[in-house]
């Protein structure tokens, strides 16, 4: 009897040390998006409830640092096994050096997606798809519906309609618009929402990657000057105006339009869930015509060439390419979901987003301009800066411009 | 070699092989692999073949490279002269005041240096803040009644680099305001009192006698102060951004290294070999200018 007492004691106790031993596998994930850390640990919650044997660790770094950090961990060896990447330019950084696994044999979900998040998610060279994407962005003006209603405006459908509701506001004493000039992007932003419309959209961006025109194009150079109409309704010295305080003027309805990306909702609504906005598209040059939108795919989430977990980074990747995922970035992250099949009944701000990319037009810059020094958008922010402090015309930032691009552009080279 | 030099040969090396192996380690090695660096061409992050000296010419001839790094290596000339010009004096004139013992010295001297104690990227970030459009700094304008003063300190380009280079000074002016002070007290009494004895009146004290003493002082407050110009890098960080805006006026060759050898979002991949020969291009600046100007100044010295 004490044998057998014996033996089942050590039975259980081995079994108890074998379960301690069954390790859990540990998979990082690294985002750019420490707004949105929250979010993304609900997500993980679920994944890890389905698969109890994988834990996920999610490191969230500041924005503008996170190329930087990104390679140096990746060329250093330590880097993450499931981490978001930038779309186009800011991909073939990591898939030509080998970093990047391709995602075609892990991901069968991907066949579903649609060509064109899948374009910003594959690399030129190879054509192979390295990234899940999981957001694509639209360029909008934002407005203060509050306000809107105090004064009896209505949403401007023409240039002129919008430059009338600016002064209306000026008129009463409410800064007309948030944005300002200190940080370059935000003036990119501002050109892609704006422009468009002047500069002919689609026509203009199919024969300017094709050579066929140059940044100097007249229909270009006149896009640009119309931004130099509404520097009377930004802020007083709005050259010192940086993006934080364009969020908080917004936020705290002490401006009435802000002009920006669809990222800006969930923000937005997070600060100040009392905050009454909505959105319209840039106007048009003239009545009757379609109101163009510039719109990019975000970024996308990719494995680590070098990973040591693999098989359960792919499982951790189909979680994020599965409607569960999709879902949460409508309703909570409200952002603008590229998984086939997702309910976007629940948001209507998507839904609006998602109806006025009925005429979209690829964010000029980021979506053609971005594989190489001196990036399209690093020439564009500079001389639109030097553009609205008044030191020159539109025409010589378009020359700026041109003159930069084509010192590796291929079709502009002829 | 007797036993007793071994072995006290041995201690020496015991206390001095922890600091060399740290600053071969931290300092030297990645000089020599930037230089390495610099001789290849690379692809994103991958090396690829030997480029020569082909990095360098790029940058010096041509065209998105050079207008970059002539402008940002202007904005490194701006630095060093408004530094020289007016942090170094005020240093000089507050170390001379200090060391007659003005009335309140004890306090000044400590007012005086507790900035240098600061955290230069919470001074950056706090002056940065400040320096807004409504911020501390032009609401202080308006009660004084001169609205008209109000500027974008930060967002004119006229005006973006002189800002950070004032918060620069106001932060660093004790450090040169205590080694004049230490050189000045050093200088012999008696040689002073002679001086006054001689009917020699105080600036002609000062110029005469006070200033030639103290050149070794003055030599090292010039090669920090050229070394620093050169390396600026967090304040412009802070306070402008990366891309040094507006329209590069604050671009350094700190900032445009960083961006280029890392990339950034919106500039653009990293560009490792162009990005290695700034680096190897700062530092043989760096180099040469202190030599320069220490040879230059020894010459100077005078010793008693």
């Amino acid at each position: 009897m004490h044998i057998k007492r014996m033996a089942s004691a050590v039975a259980l106790a081995l079994l108890a040390a074998g379960s301690i031993f069954a390790q859990k596998t540990t998979i990082n994930f690294w985002t750019w998006r420490p707004e949105d850390v929250d979010s993304y640990n609900k997500l993980i919650a679920v994944f890890e409830k389905a698969n109890p044997d994988i834990q996920v660790v999610q490191t969230a770094q500041k924005n503008t640092e996170y190329n930087t950090i990104l390679s140096a961990a990746l060329s250093g060896g330590s880097g993450p096994d499931v981490f978001q990447s930038r779309a186009y330019g800011g991909l073939e950084t990591f898939a030509q050096s080998g970093y990047m696994e391709s995602l075609e044999k892990w991901v069968p979900e991907l066949k579903g997606f649609d060509k064109g998040p899948l374009r910003g998610a594959t690399s030129i060279k190879d054509g192979k798809i390295y990234g899940v994407p999981f957001a694509s962005q639209t360029l909008l003006i934002y407005y203060n519906k509050a306000i809107y209603k105090q004064l009896g405006l209505s949403v401007p459908d023409t240039w002129d309609q919008f430059i009338a509701n600016l002064q209306a506001m000026k008129k009463a004493g409410i800064q007309p618009i948030a944005n300002g000039a200190k940080e370059g992007w935000t003036l990119e932003v501002m050109m892609g929402a704006i422009c468009p419309n002047f500069y002919g959209a689609n026509d203009f961006f199919d024969a300017l990657v094709a050579g066929k025109t140059t940044f100097q194009d007249p229909r270009y150079v006149g896009a640009i000057a119309k931004l130099k109409e509404l520097t009377p309704y930004m802020p007083d010295l709005y050259m010192g105006v940086s993006y934080t305080d364009m969020q908080s003027a917004f936020i705290n309805e002490q401006a009435g339009h802000f002009i920006g990306g669809s990222f800006e909702a969930g923000y937005f609504s997070a600060q100040n869930p009392k905050l009454d906005y909505d959105v319209f598209p840039a106007p048009a040059a003239k009545k009757g015509d379609p109101h163009y939108v510039s719109v990019y795919a975000d970024g996308n989430f990719s494995m680590n060439a070098a990973s040591k977990n693999k098989a359960a980074a792919a499982k951790f990747l189909r979680f994020l390419a599965s409607k569960t995922t999709g879902n949460m970035f409508i309703q909570e992250l409200k952002q603008v979901s590229p998984v086939p099949g997702v309910d976007t009944s629940s948001s209507p701000f998507i839904k609006k987003v998602l109806s006025l990319q009925k005429y979209s037009t690829p964010y000029i810059m980021l979506v053609g301009f971005r594989y190489q020094q001196p990036t399209g958008s690093a020439l564009i922010q500079a001389a639109l800066q030097g553009f609205l402090a008044g030191k020159f015309d539109a025409a010589e930032v378009c020359r700026q411009v041109q003159e930069g691009v084509a010192t590796y552009y291929a079709p502009f080279k002829k | 070699m007797t036993a007793k030099d071994l072995r006290k040969g041995l201690w020496v090396a015991f206390f001095t092989v922890p600091g060399l192996a740290i600053v071969f380690a931290v300092i030297l090695l990645p000089l020599f692999m930037s230089l390495f660096n610099s001789l290849f061409h690379w692809n994103q992050l991958i090396r690829g073949d030997f480029a020569g000296l082909e990095n360098f010419r790029k940058i010096f001839a041509a065209e998105p490279y050079r207008t970059r790094f002539f402008n940002a290596l202007g904005n490194n000339l701006k630095w060093f002269v408004a530094t020289m010009l007016v942090q170094n004096t005020l240093g000089l004139l507050f170390g001379y005041f200090l060391s007659r013992r003005v009335a309140g010295h004890e306090f000044f001297k400590r007012v005086i240096f507790i900035p240098v104690l600061f955290s230069i990227v919470a001074v950056g970030f706090l002056w940065g803040l400040y320096l807004k459009p409504n911020g501390l700094f032009n609401s202080f304008l308006k009660l004084l009644g001169r609205p008209d003063l109000m500027k974008a300190w930060l967002g004119d380009e006229s005006l973006a680099t002189f800002s950070i280079i004032a918060v620069n000074i106001w932060r660093w002016v004790g450090f040169p305001s205590l080694v004049f002070l230490a050189a000045i007290d050093n200088v012999p009494v008696d040689c002073l009192e002679a001086a006054y004895l001689d009917g020699a009146r105080e600036p002609t004290v000062f110029v005469r006698i006070i200033l030639p003493l103290i050149v070794p002082a003055i030599t090292v407050i010039t090669v920090l102060t050229i070394i620093g110009s050169l390396n600026v890098f967090e304040q412009i960080y802070t306070m402008a951004g990366l891309d040094g805006g507006p329209n590069f006026s604050t671009d350094t060759i700190g900032t445009l290294f960083y961006r280029t050898a890392f990339g950034s979002v919106d500039s653009g991949n990293p560009e490792i070999g162009i990005g290695s020969a700034i680096g190897v291009v700062i530092y043989a600046l760096t180099f040469g200018a202190s030599i320069f100007s220490i040879a230059s100044l020894r010459s100077r010295e005078v010793e008693l």
